[in-house]
């Protein structure tokens, strides 16, 4: 199935990427010879089982790991050769990300959690205080800005964790279970809005989940870890062979 | 991140866990506290000692006498200069030379005497001292009762506390409580008279084979006794003449009136034999000068004219080491609160950091860099130095003053004036709330680098 992406350029690219750690004598190969290019304005989900190693590798593109081996290239620069404050400012910048548990800071209201990564930005203050409220009043939370995180419910709250990922305009959301948390209603519209980011800005998203169904629904491209390698889709090589290169499933 | 932006986020994370972090603070500002209230106590006695000692008169005066008399104050003097008998004679014209001397207020002879005062037709033998008009400054008739001489040549006395005692019957008193009050003395004693017997000296005509001149000649002279009334005017608390130790008068009457007078001194037997002949001379001169600071150039001036000399400037110098080694060691006692304080620092950044490890690997997911989370920590530590710098200094100063009080209420019970023996100079406020900002900065060096170098991955998983 040919796609707009096709002819997009690649917004990421990870060549043999191993992320490799030592637990006590054991040697955990979370990512284990990952390859794989996602092109600009490209929906992915990750899909795997539990400890497939599909967090640790969003972890490595979210440049808070970095990879034992390989190369990660994204914008053409190796999230591996990044001092630690250039890596920083790339997940200040490039990167947004949204979690299962939303992470935001408790200590916070949401008006200052969404504003959070524009200090770190050095922002101006009012045009800081402006951007976040609109941010808020974009996924509808408008008046709850005052309120910390624990006043709101979960989706309140991921809808919220989204309007900080989006402040500093990124090229990149990745997103690590969104809806984890949420009931099925609540995790329906927090992947609309993914959706419509992804459609309307063409951002492009990378989604970890073990939601078959939900990657089914809102990606447009599902790619398989298992034991930390890209596998094939246990599904699709009974139901139809598929042209799409190892592990993914287009 | 912006100054601006690290501050208000650390006053707010300090507002999160107010209950600790203000214990902490508390721990900060105690050890500044007690930095500051030593420190003050330090400075508060050394500016009362020179103070005390400035007007005592003790450290702008250079007492110089004549080495014809074998007087010398030390053995260094003995070996060098002019040998006794060639050396100048301590007289009028060599005192108006020394009052000529740059830097010199005024050079007056020392004439003191033992003489018989008596009162109610009792007598009683002491020193009396002839006092220049400009002890009317010195610091011993700060808590007189009465007032100066009138006139520089009034008939008039001014008596010692112990002397005043004796003349009223009382045996001296050494218990400290025990102490009469000067103003108790006083009552009794002031505006009556008191009559002084004294040795008059007057030049005879000389027995010697020249035998002219008979009234410049001091080497032959009568001695008669006379009686001269007094009136006491101040009875005066401390010893205006301390520094004349066993020798020190216990009465004082106006210099020039005592000169008058021709008492019979010491060192006239000495004129009888001496080679010089003619005039009169001095067994010692006050010579009084500006500062303290110049008292060398005119102690080193007068030495070269052929006098002996006694300062006291070399006490000054090992008193100001006295002072620096006692505020050293005060310092280093109020230091030592201020380090317990700084591992309470230690304890309580720590403490945040695994309270906030989730939320430091949260700012690093979203973008803050090491130096963010560093500055955060930093400025948060900062933040309890300055607070607990300045709750410090309040609260030494409270103690300082609270100290002085004690001791003002003490003073008072002992019958002494109050005294202040604290000070506070802006240095000390702002040095100690800086010591405590950088004692604060270097406690949370370690947990701040700790903060900063925290895995995100690992920190976003910590519940």
């Amino acid at each position: 199935m040919a796609s707009a992406q096709d002819n997009s350029p690649i917004a990421l690219r990870a060549e043999n990427l191993c992320r490799h750690y030592r637990m006590g004598e054991t040697l955990v190969r979370a990512v284990d010879g990952v390859s794989l290019q996602v092109r600009e304005g490209e929906f992915v989900a990750l899909l795997g089982a539990s400890g497939s190693g599909k967090s640790s590798l969003l972890n490595l593109i979210a440049g808070l790991d970095r990879p034992t081996s390989g190369a990660i290239t994204v914008q053409d620069r190796d999230l591996a050769k990044l001092s630690r404050a250039e890596l920083a400012k790339y997940r200040l910048h490039t990167v947004g990300m949204v979690f299962q548990s939303f992470n935001l800071i408790p200590a916070m209201t949401l008006l200052e959690n969404v504003e959070l990564p524009m200090r770190f930005a050095e922002i101006d203050r009012r045009r800081r205080d402006d951007l976040a409220r609109a941010a808020l009043k974009q996924v509808g939370l408008e008046s709850r800005a005052a309120h910390r995180p624990t006043e709101l419910s979960g989706g309140e709250q991921q809808r919220a964790a989204l309007a900080r990922a989006l402040i500093n305009r990124p090229e990149l959301l990745l997103a690590d279970e969104p809806t984890g948390n949420l009931d099925s209603y609540t995790g329906t519209e927090i992947m609309n809005r993914i959706r419509d980011l992804n459609e309307s800005l063409n951002m492009t998203v990378i989604m970890v989940t073990h939601e078959r169904g939900l990657a089914e629904r809102y990606a447009r491209r599902m790619i398989f870890l298992a034991d930390g390698k890209l596998g094939r889709d246990p599904l699709a090589d009974a139901a139809r062979p598929t042209q799409a290169a190892p592990g993914e499933r287009a | 991140m912006k100054l601006y932006d690290v501050t208000e986020l650390a006053v707010r994370n300090l507002k999160e866990s107010v209950l600790r972090n203000s214990l902490t603070t508390i721990g900060i500002s105690v050890g500044v506290a007690s930095l500051v209230a030593m420190l003050s106590l330090g400075i508060g006695l050394q500016q009362l000692a020179n103070r005390r000692l400035a007007k005592s008169g003790l450290f702008d005066t250079v007492i110089v006498t004549s080495r014809r008399d074998f007087r010398s104050f030390s053995r260094e003097q003995d070996e060098n200069g002019p040998s006794a008998a060639e050396s100048p004679a301590l007289d009028e014209s060599a005192r108006q030379q020394m009052e000529r001397l740059p830097n010199v207020v005024e050079a007056y002879p020392d004439i003191r005497f033992i003489t018989e005062l008596r009162l109610d037709e009792k007598s009683h033998l002491t020193m009396v001292t002839g006092l220049p008009p400009s002890a009317r400054n010195n610091d011993a008739f700060e808590g007189m009762q009465g007032g100066f001489f009138s006139s520089e040549t009034a008939p008039e006395v001014i008596l010692q506390k112990t002397f005043a005692e004796e003349l009223l019957g009382r045996k001296a008193k050494f218990a400290d409580d025990d102490k009469v009050s000067v103003a108790e003395l006083a009552k009794p004693l002031l505006d009556r008279q008191l009559i002084m017997r004294y040795a008059e000296r007057t030049a005879t005509p000389a027995t010697s084979s020249k035998g002219s001149e008979p009234e410049t000649s001091g080497a032959a002279y009568s001695v008669v006794s006379h009686d001269q009334a007094l009136k006491i005017v101040g009875i005066s608390d401390l010893d205006p003449d301390s520094m004349r130790g066993q020798a020190r008068g216990r009465a004082f009457v106006p210099l020039q009136l005592a000169q008058q007078l021709h008492v019979m001194q010491s060192s006239d037997l000495r004129d009888t034999t001496n080679l010089i002949g003619g005039k009169p001379t001095y067994g010692s001169v006050q010579v009084r000068i500006k500062s303290p600071a110049q008292v060398q150039d005119v102690e080193d001036a007068v030495k070269k004219m052929g006098f002996n000399t006694f300062s006291i400037v070399d006490a000054t110098r090992s008193l100001r080491r006295f002072f620096a080694v006692l505020d050293l060691f005060l310092g280093i006692f109020g230091s030592l609160a201020l380090a317990v304080a700084s591992i309470g620092i230690i304890n309580t950044l720590v403490m945040a950091i695994l309270e906030r490890r989730r939320e430091i690997g949260i700012m690093k997911a979203i973008g803050a860099s090491d130096a963010d989370v560093r500055g955060l920590f930093f400025a948060e530590a900062g933040a309890m130095g300055i607070f607990g710098g300045a709750l410090g200094v309040a609260l030494g100063w409270t103690i300082g003053r609270v100290i002085n009080f004690g001791t003002n209420v003490y003073l008072k019970k002992q019958h002494f004036p109050p005294e202040q023996i604290w000070f506070v100079p802006w240095w000390l406020i702002l040095s100690a709330v800086a010591f405590s900002i950088v004692v604060s900065l270097l406690s949370g060096l370690y947990p701040a680098g700790r903060a900063a170098r925290l895995d995100p991955v690992q920190a976003l998983r910590y519940e």
